[in-house]
């Protein structure tokens, strides 16, 4: 087990309270247009999938010391390290020293709104029927896994029912190891807030969805 | 970066770029050196984001969905098509579900994974939802979360969290405030705050809603 995820907060204490913002701040520094642009920009060549950045901006060590746009920098540049795109003496300088790695494509501007505007559907043809119906109980996997998932800790194995069939989508724990997109089905289930929380925990009428796909769920008695 | 005595700089040298500055720039040369990116294009990403693409986008949806009930219909439906059907789509909103708060059932929406956010109608998230007092409290105080924003429900309305944790984004419709009758789609889109349609707080209330009526 290696695999560490300093992303997955649901739930837990200690956090303060939340700090609103006026609905016209979208940055807080000159830097951050560029970081998210290049980050956008970078993406758009193909060179990994949303799921592999994920599990990069994740697992990085300091994640919680990082503000969000510098996360999405410092995973950048490690994705484009590991793929031999830029080494450090290059981060550091500024400066061309090693020839460059060829890239799928180039995102030119003239392309960027038609390129916004498509996004990248994840949903894919069934690989077969789905295993659950609307209104089935389920129980969520337990189990911390050697690599990323979309599974939250505190869902894990937790009772709940389907409410929503989405279709079959991209299967993210796969596809951010590079293993493929291995579509499965993706479901929507609700857990009540007695069998997230306890009894203990104090009431706020209150129910929690999360999109599961059916290798997180098995069946679980009516 | 080297040399400095101060890590948290007011100083009055306006000209010095910070940590951050230098170290995007740097990257953003190397990178445009290398031919991996076109600088054009980041400027028209950055402008589509801050121009173009925003909540505005969203707060036409809702306004729309109160006016028409055929179009309501059609969101609750299938969001993805109808929020295509005025022009919003694409990055981060491949995959839209429209959920519709009742004085019965007030919705919120987090990603307790990251920070999943439906862009097309919303534009980039605000920092809080990125953070980690909303992601955690979110999906298990939801009322606390609430009072932050000065909202308060009353206790017989139940409320339902939606966790981004798959590529399924989420927009909450509010209510629409009383007093509106008669008002213009327009002037309905003013009252949506970014915020009702993330379900930190409610639609704005007409101020001015007696003299307008």
């Amino acid at each position: 087990m290696s695999y560490v995820t300093q992303a997955d907060l649901g739930g837990l204490p200690g956090f303060g309270p939340v700090t609103p913002e006026p609905e016209g701040e979208l940055f807080h520094a000159g830097w951050e247009p560029r970081a998210l642009a290049l980050t956008l920009a970078m993406g758009a060549t193909g060179s990994w999938n949303i799921d592999a950045s994920r599990a990069m901006r994740e697992t990085l060590p300091d994640y919680r010391d990082l503000s969000y746009y510098q996360i999405w920098l410092a995973a950048l540049e490690q994705l484009m390290l590991q793929r031999g795109q830029v080494f450090p003496d290059e981060i550091a300088t500024g400066e061309m020293r090693h020839p460059a790695a060829p890239v799928a494509r180039v995102l030119q501007a003239g392309n960027v709104p038609a390129v916004l505007a498509k996004g990248s559907s994840t949903e894919r043809a069934a690989p077969g029927p789905a295993r659950f119906a609307v209104g089935q109980a389920v129980r969520m996997h337990i189990g911390k896994v050697d690599h990323h998932t979309r599974l939250p800790g505190y869902v894990q194995g937790k009772r709940g029912t389907i409410e929503h069939v989405h279709g079959a989508h991209v299967f993210a724990d796969a596809n951010a190891q590079g293993l493929g997109e291995q579509p499965q089905w993706l479901y929507t289930v609700v857990l009540d807030e007695a069998e997230l929380w306890g009894d203990a925990a104090p009431r706020q009428n209150l129910s929690v969805s999360v999109d599961a796909w059916e290798s997180y769920l098995v069946e679980a008695a009516a | 970066m080297t040399g400095h005595d101060h890590s948290d700089d007011h100083s009055d040298d306006h000209s010095e770029l910070g940590e951050m500055d230098l170290r995007v720039r740097a990257l953003e040369s190397v990178l445009t050196q290398k031919g991996y990116i076109d600088p054009a294009a980041l400027d028209a990403l950055i402008d589509t984001y801050q121009t173009r693409i925003g909540p505005r986008n969203g707060a036409r949806v809702v306004a729309r969905a109160w006016v028409d009930q055929t179009f309501h219909e059609w969101l609750m439906a299938d969001a993805t098509a109808a929020i295509a059907s005025l022009g919003y789509t694409g990055r981060q909103g491949e995959h839209m579900v429209a959920v519709q708060n009742t004085n019965e059932q007030h919705h919120m929406v987090v990603c307790t994974l990251c920070s999943c956010y439906p862009w097309p109608v919303l534009g980039l998230p605000p920092t809080w939802y990125k953070s980690a007092p909303y992601r955690s409290r979110a999906v298990k105080d939801p009322r606390g979360v609430l009072a932050d924003f000065g909202t308060a429900l009353p206790e017989t309305t139940r409320i339902r969290v939606w966790d981004s944790t798959a590529e399924v984004r989420y927009l909450v419709v509010p209510q629409r405030p009383a007093g509106t009758e008669g008002w213009s789609e327009d002037q309905l889109a003013s009252l949506v705050s970014r915020d009702s349609m993330i379900g930190t707080r409610l639609a704005d209330a007409p101020a001015d809603a007696r003299s307008a009526a």
